[in-house]
């Protein structure tokens, strides 16, 4: 252990010394717990004394260090998100377009959004596709991670199996499902129709209704993976033993998920649900792929609205504050993330 | 006990099964539908599972030979690459500083990393298309080879802070007692225990850029210069006139090389995805 010395005395230094306060002390206490033995401490506290000099000297050493590796990130986040985040609200206050710059004029696109009914339109229909989709990713999450859990052979082949809708590229798959609901050459029309069900072929994407089926569907499909493999992975973590206790007691299978695996999973629930919700409710390929946002504006979302009018018609304006119409989500699961993130990575 | 077992093993996969299907039909579907004849794939009357006429690799043919798309597998692999690439080594270098070393600041940046993490790419699209324009990086590879490591370099940092929390301070301290420099402990100690996390960020980094879509679909005009997804997405298919067959095969060939590594390194995906990498 010869690098205990040196801990406890930065440790004892710091706590007294350094500006940060609070932060700090915590961190270098909760390090001592961690790496030093009672005896140790015992040990490193006469050392102490001496070594103060020297444990300055690295500490700013450190600093500058830490800087330095954080440089790089710190550039390309601050020049390509944190900018045009920025900018991009600064671009919904004008009336900027492809290659005019635009005036100032406040909160009036919001405003004019507001009252154009394809606008209204899309906020509800991404409203209901993100609330349908996450709704249903999550039911169906949890019950495929119940599955997954099992302990049978070739369990390995199955979770990698239902992983791959995730790893695949969105865009491309999708396109295999426009071509599975072709109006003329559908999969489903063709099966549907050898087992009787229907008379006619159904036109999946022309209908509003069945192209805002299609469109979730598509999005579980993409999505669900993501969901069951972290219910799978906070399952894994609910120690067997309550589930045997809670059999003695006389718990059903039912009452058990609900007694003891739901409680435990709380934690994941919320983290995974609110990383869905951004993802949803932002999500782009999907619908851009699958039905363009037709028919009449039945499946449009907000990013293929945006994307439709910055690029289609060229008003920079209108289009970034369509996308920050999504602005409210993301800072609310921002919130929620950090403050749930705070309690799992000690500082 | 054994007969309740294997009772329990059949349900398993009794209840596995339509998940499987779900998730693996529409690739089965790309694969048949690439391999049909037209005059079979646009036909109503017969049943759209078999392929009775004898299998074409025509479809292929057209796509390697009379369209873009080897360029487009190109342009993807050397976008990924170099985007993976520049992301590791920046994460690499950001996580070591977050997780390790003590300096005051260290949550404000953690946090910051991680909202920017949150932040979709729809909501960065078109502020960076300007940006893009500016640089005049427009409609070159380089448009993405930039913006790429935006959106990987949090997660990617977020995941390798995660594996460095684990190992034991004092394996590095000894070695800088002993003379190393930090840098130097970086590589030699924290390097090599880091490696599984390394190789999951790297893969998920890869197939992140691999799949993107919507910034390659704005930057990018010219068919020459576009990555797969876009490519075959959007100039493959011309007007009304649809070359299923081609796009089909072409879907398939480009998630292929995800779908391989995924096969060969799934534990590493299955601990990345859990490590809270987003698309979902």
């Amino acid at each position: 252990m010869s690098a205990g010395p040196e801990f406890s005395g930065l440790a004892a230094d710091t706590v007294t010394t350094r500006p940060s306060g609070g932060r700090v002390v915590r961190r270098e206490s909760s390090m001592l717990k961690d790496e030093t033995t009672p005896a140790d401490a015992a040990v490193l506290s006469h050392l102490g004394a001496p070594r103060l000099a020297a444990g300055r000297v690295r500490l700013r050493h450190e600093v500058v260090t830490a800087w330095g590796f954080l440089a790089p990130t710190l550039l390309l986040l601050g020049l390509l998100a944190a900018y045009p985040l920025a900018y991009a609200v600064y671009l919904s206050l004008t009336s900027a377009q492809v290659g005019v710059a635009g005036r100032f004029i406040g909160a009036e696109n919001f405003i004019r959004l507001a009252h154009t009914q394809i606008f209204t339109l899309t906020l509800w229909n991404t409203v209901w596709y993100t609330v349908l989709a996450v709704g249903i990713k999550l039911v169906l999450g949890l019950a495929l991670a119940v599955v997954l859990a099992q302990p049978v052979p070739g369990m390995r082949w199955i979770r990698g199996a239902v992983l791959i809708p995730w790893v695949a590229p969105v865009s491309l798959s999708v396109l295999a499902w426009t071509w599975m609901f072709d109006s003329t050459y559908s999969v489903f029309n063709w099966s549907l129709s050898e087992l009787g069900l229907i008379g006619s072929p159904i036109a999946w994407l022309g209908i509003p209704s069945l192209a805002r089926f299609a469109v979730v569907l598509v999005n579980v499909w993409c999505g669900l993976p993501f969901f069951a493999i972290n219910f799978l992975a906070g399952l894994m973590t609910i120690p067997r033993e309550l589930h045997e206790a809670a059999t003695v007691d006389g718990a059903g299978a039912v009452g058990r998920f609900r007694a003891i695996t739901l409680p435990l999973l709380r934690p994941v629930l919320a983290t995974v649900l609110l990383f869905s919700v951004v993802m949803t409710s932002s999500d782009f390929a999907t619908v851009f792929v699958l039905t363009h946002g037709g028919p009449i504006n039945t499946t449009q979302v907000l990013a293929t609205l945006a994307f439709k009018l910055g690029l289609a018609t060229g008003d920079l304006g209108q289009a970034a504050a369509i996308s920050l119409y999504l602005f409210p989500v993301l800072v609310l699961a921002t919130i929620v993330q950090v403050r749930l993130m705070r309690r799992t990575w000690q500082w | 006990m054994v007969r309740s077992d294997r009772r329990r093993a059949a349900l398993t996969y009794l209840l596995a099964a339509p998940f499987v299907l779900f998730a693996l039909f529409p690739f089965v579907w790309m694969l048949i539908t690439s391999l049909k004849q037209n005059r079979e794939l646009y036909s109503l009357t017969q049943n759209p599972f078999l392929v009775r006429q004898g299998i074409t690799w025509d479809h292929y043919r057209f796509l390697l030979e009379r369209t873009d798309f080897p360029l487009w597998l190109r342009n993807s692999t050397i976008v990924a690459v170099v985007a993976t690439l520049v992301s590791v080594i920046f994460a690499l270098l950001a996580a070591y500083a977050l997780a390790r070393l003590r300096f005051a600041g260290a949550e404000g940046v953690a946090t910051f990393v991680f909202i920017v993490y949150l932040v979709p790419t729809t909501l960065l699209f078109i502020p960076l298309a300007r940006i893009v324009a500016l640089l005049q990086l427009s409609n070159t590879l380089w448009a993405l080879i930039v913006t790429y490591p935006a959106f990987i370099v949090p997660f990617a940092t977020w995941m390798l802070m995660a594996y460095m929390a684990n190992i034991p301070r004092s394996l590095e301290e000894s070695a800088m007692v002993d003379g190393c420099t930090r840098l130097r402990a970086l590589w030699h100690i924290v390097l090599p225990v880091a490696r599984p996390g390394i190789i999951t960020a790297a893969l998920f980094a890869f197939t992140l850029a691999w799949g993107e879509f919507i910034y390659a679909l704005t930057f990018i005009s010219t068919s020459s210069v576009k990555t797969v997804t876009v490519g075959v997405v959007v100039d493959l298919i011309r007007g009304d006139v649809f070359y299923w067959g081609s796009l089909m095969g072409g879907a398939l060939l480009a998630s292929l090389p995800v779908v391989l590594l995924f096969s060969l390194f799934l534990d590493h995906y299955i601990a990345g995805l859990t490590a809270g990498a987003v698309k979902g």
